[in-house]
C-alpha cells in the first residue's frame, strides 16, 4: 500500500541531494565522565554506510548509550571527530543538528499536555513547515506506524505502551531526518508487543532507506534487527560486523560467548536464511573449520540430548554419529534419519 | 450585618482596595519568582541557600515586619506589598520548583533531542507541565496575603483590616463581624477561582481522573 516516494520525497529533504547524507563516520572518538576514571567511550572508529541498519550491542555500561548520544550532542566527546554526511557535526549549530536527526529513547518521553498530533508536529513546526504539508506528513506518518487516524486527537495517556512508541517513531520521523538514533526503544515493551515492533521496523527500514543507529543489550533483537552489529565492551569497540560475521569469524573470546560459542542451535538462531544466500552470492563464505573425522567429541554419549545431537551432527559434518558409554563401549549410532523418523512418528497425527 | 447594610459603600471600597492589595503581591511575587524558581531548577546548588534566606523571612512575624519597613519605605501599601511579596516567594517557589523538577527527565530528554532551544523547552514543554504546582503555589499566596493583608491595615495599607482594627478599638462587634465576613468571603472566592484554573490545567497533562 505505502509506496516508498510517498514516503520520503526528494522535494521534503531539507538535507544536501548526496546520497551518502546519511553516513556516519565516528573517528577516534572518546569520552570520559568526570565520576568515573576510565573512558566510556575509548577511542572508537566506525564507518556507517548510508542507509544501513546498525546496532550497537554491549552489556550495560559498556558505552553504547554514550556512543549514540554523542551523534546528536547530547553528549559532546572528549577527543575525535564524529562525521554525518561528509560534514563535521559540530560545523552545525547544535539545535539545526538535532531537527536532522530521529531521536527515539526506550521512557518514549511524548509530551503529555499535548495531543498525539501536536507531539509529531513538533520538529516540523520548528523547521516551519506549512500546515497543509504538516497534515499530510501527518496522515502518511498514521499509516506507516499503522495506527488509526483518529488517534491524532488523542493524548499520549490514553494509548498503550506499544502505540505509545510507535507515536514515538512517528515522532522522530515527522520531519523526515537521514537518520534516526535508537536508544533501546523497545526494552519496555512486553515481549508478543516488542517482536512485532521489531518486524516493523526491519519493514520500515526496508521502506525508508534510513540510516538508522540502535542501541540494545539483547542480543536475539541486535542480530534479528541489524545489517550489522557494532559490538563494545567497556567502551571499546570489539568487532563490527554482519551477523554472519560475527557467528562465523568472532573476534575473541567475548563475542563468542555472546553468540554461544558451543551452542550451535544458539548460533542457527541468530542468522536468517537470507545472509546465507547473500553469502552464497558473494562466495565470500567459507567453511571456517572443515569438518574432520577424527574430531574425538563427535562421539555420542547415551545421555545427550537431541539438541546436542543435532549440533554433533552439524559440527562433523557426517550424517550419523557412534553412541559409546562411558567405557567408550560401541552402543549403536544415530543419525539425520533416526531423527527424523523417531520425531515424525511421535508427533501427533494432524 | 446592619453596619454592611448601612456602610455598604465603605466597606465595597474596603473590599476593592483588599483585592488589589493581594492582586499586586501576586503580580510581584510571579515577576520576581518565576525566574528565581527557574534558576533554582537549573542550578542545583543555589537551592540550599536560597530556600533557608526565603524560609527565615517567613519566619519574621508580619507586624513586626511591617514595622521594620516604615522607616525605609514610609506608610501606606508600597510597604505592605514589600513585606507580603517577601513572604510570598517560599510558598510559591517551592510549589513552582517541585513543579519544574518533577518533570519526567524522558520528557526533557526528548525535547533536547529533538533539537528545542532553551526558550522552546521552557515555553512548550515545561512551563505547561509545571503550570498546576505553579498555580497551587499562587493560590497559597493570594489566601496568605489576604490573610496577613488584614494587618497591613495597621500600618494604613488600607483594606478590610480597617474594619477588624477599627472595630476592635471601638468594640464594634458588627463592625468586626462584617469584616470577618468579607475576608472570608474574598478567601473562599478566589481560592475556588484559582482551584479551578488548576484543574484545567491539570485536566490538559494528565487526563480525567477516574
Amino acid at each position: 500500500m505505502i509506496s516508498s516516494e510517498i514516503i520520503s520525497s526528494p522535494a521534503e529533504t531539507n538535507t544536501t541531494p548526496a546520497s551518502k547524507s546519511g553516513e556516519i563516520v565516528f573517528e577516534r572518538v572518546s569520552k570520559s565522565f568526570a565520576d568515573n576514571t576510565k573512558p566510556a567511550v575509548d577511542q572508537v572508529s566506525v564507518q556507517i554506510t548510508a542507509g544501513d541498519l546498525v546496532v550497537i550491542l554491549g552489556p550495560s555500561g559498556c558505552g553504547k548509550t554514550t556512543l549514540l548520544k554523542m551523534v546528536n550532542r547530547l553528549y559532546e566527546p572528549d577527543g575525535g571527530k564524529i562525521w554525518m554526511g561528509g560534514k563535521e557535526i559540530h560545523t552545525l549549530p547544535v539545535n539545526d543538528l538535532r531537527r536532522q536527526i530521529g531521536y527515539v529513547i526506550q521512557q518514549v518521553g511524548l509530551f503529555p499536555h499535548m495531543t498525539i498530533q501536536k507531539n509529531i508536529a513538533v520538529v516540523p513546526h520548528l523547521l516551519g513547515w506549512e500546515e497543509t504539508r504538516i497534515n499530510q506528513r501527518l496522515e502518511m506518518l498514521m499509516q506507516l506506524i499503522g495506527l488509526p487516524v483518529s488517534y491524532l486527537t488523542r493524548y499520549p495517556r490514553q494509548l498503550s505502551g506499544g502505540e505509545q512508541q510507535r507515536v514515538g517513531l512517528a515522532r522522530a520521523l515527522a520531519a523526515d531526518p537521514e537518520i534516526l538514533l535508537m536508544d533501546e526503544p523497545f526494552a519496555a515493551v512486553d515481549a508478543i508487543n516488542r517482536e512485532r515492533l521489531q518486524s516493523e521496523l526491519i519493514d520500515l527500514h526496508s521502506k525508508l532507506n534510513k540510516t538508522i543507529l540502535f542501541v540494545t543489550h539483547d542480543v536475539e533483537e541486535a542480530f534479528r534487527l541489524a545489517k550489522k552489529i557494532i559490538v563494545m565492551r567497556a567502551g571499546k569497540l570489539v568487532q563490527y560486523g554482519t551477523p554472519l560475521e560475527l557467528v562465523t569469524q568472532p573476534e575473541n573470546e567475548f563475542i563468542e560467548e555472546l553468540v554461544g560459542s558451543n551452542n550451535i542451535l544458539r548460533k542457527l538462531s541468530l542468522v536468517d536464511v537470507n545472509s546465507i544466500l547473500k553469502a552464497r552470492e558473494n562466495q565470500f563464505y567459507q567453511a571456517s573449520r572443515s569438518p574432520s573425522a577424527e574430531n574425538p567429541h563427535a562421539v555420542l554419549s547415551p545421555q545427550d540430548d537431541l539438541r546436542s545431537v543435532v549440533s554433533l551432527l552439524l559440527c562433523s559434518g557426517k550424517d550419523a554419529l557412534p553412541v559409546k558409554d562411558a567405557e567408550g563401549q560401541l552402543l549403536g549410532t544415530i543419525g539425520y534419519a533416526d531423527l527424523r523418523n523417531m520425531l515424525i512418528a511421535n508427533l501427533p497425527s494432524e | 450585618m446592619k453596619y454592611l447594610f448601612n456602610n455598604f459603600d465603605v466597606v465595597a471600597e474596603l473590599f476593592l482596595q483588599h483585592l488589589q492589595l493581594t492582586l499586586a503581591v501576586i503580580f510581584f511575587s510571579l515577576l520576581i519568582g518565576i525566574p528565581l524558581g527557574l534558576l533554582l531548577a537549573r542550578v542545583r546548588r543555589l537551592r540550599g541557600p536560597v530556600m533557608s534566606v526565603l524560609g527565615i523571612i517567613y519566619t519574621i512575624p508580619s507586624l513586626s515586619l511591617f514595622v521594620l519597613l516604615i522607616p525605609i519605605f514610609g506608610l501606606g501599601t508600597r510597604p505592605a506589598i514589600i513585606a507580603l511579596t517577601a513572604y510570598a516567594q517560599l510558598l510559591l517557589i517551592r510549589n513552582w520548583l517541585v513543579g519544574l523538577t518533577t518533570i519526567e527527565p524522558a520528557v526533557l530528554e526528548a525535547a533536547r533531542g529533538m533539537g528545542l532551544n532553551g526558550w522552546q523547552r521552557f515555553w512548550q514543554i515545561e512551563f505547561p507541565l509545571a503550570l498546576p504546582m505553579l498555580l497551587a503555589g499562587v493560590r497559597l499566596v493570594a489566601l496568605s496575603s489576604i490573610g496577613i493583608g488584614t494587618i497591613a491595615a495597621f500600618i494604613n495599607a488600607g483594606g478590610l483590616g480597617v474594619l477588624l482594627f477599627q472595630g476592635v478599638i471601638t468594640a464594634n462587634y458588627d463592625k468586626i463581624f462584617t469584616g470577618a465576613l468579607e475576608v472570608t468571603v474574598l478567601s473562599f472566592a478566589t481560592n475556588y477561582f484559582i482551584r479551578y484554573l488548576e484543574q484545567r490545567s491539570e485536566l490538559r497533562i494528565y487526563g480525567k481522573r477516574t
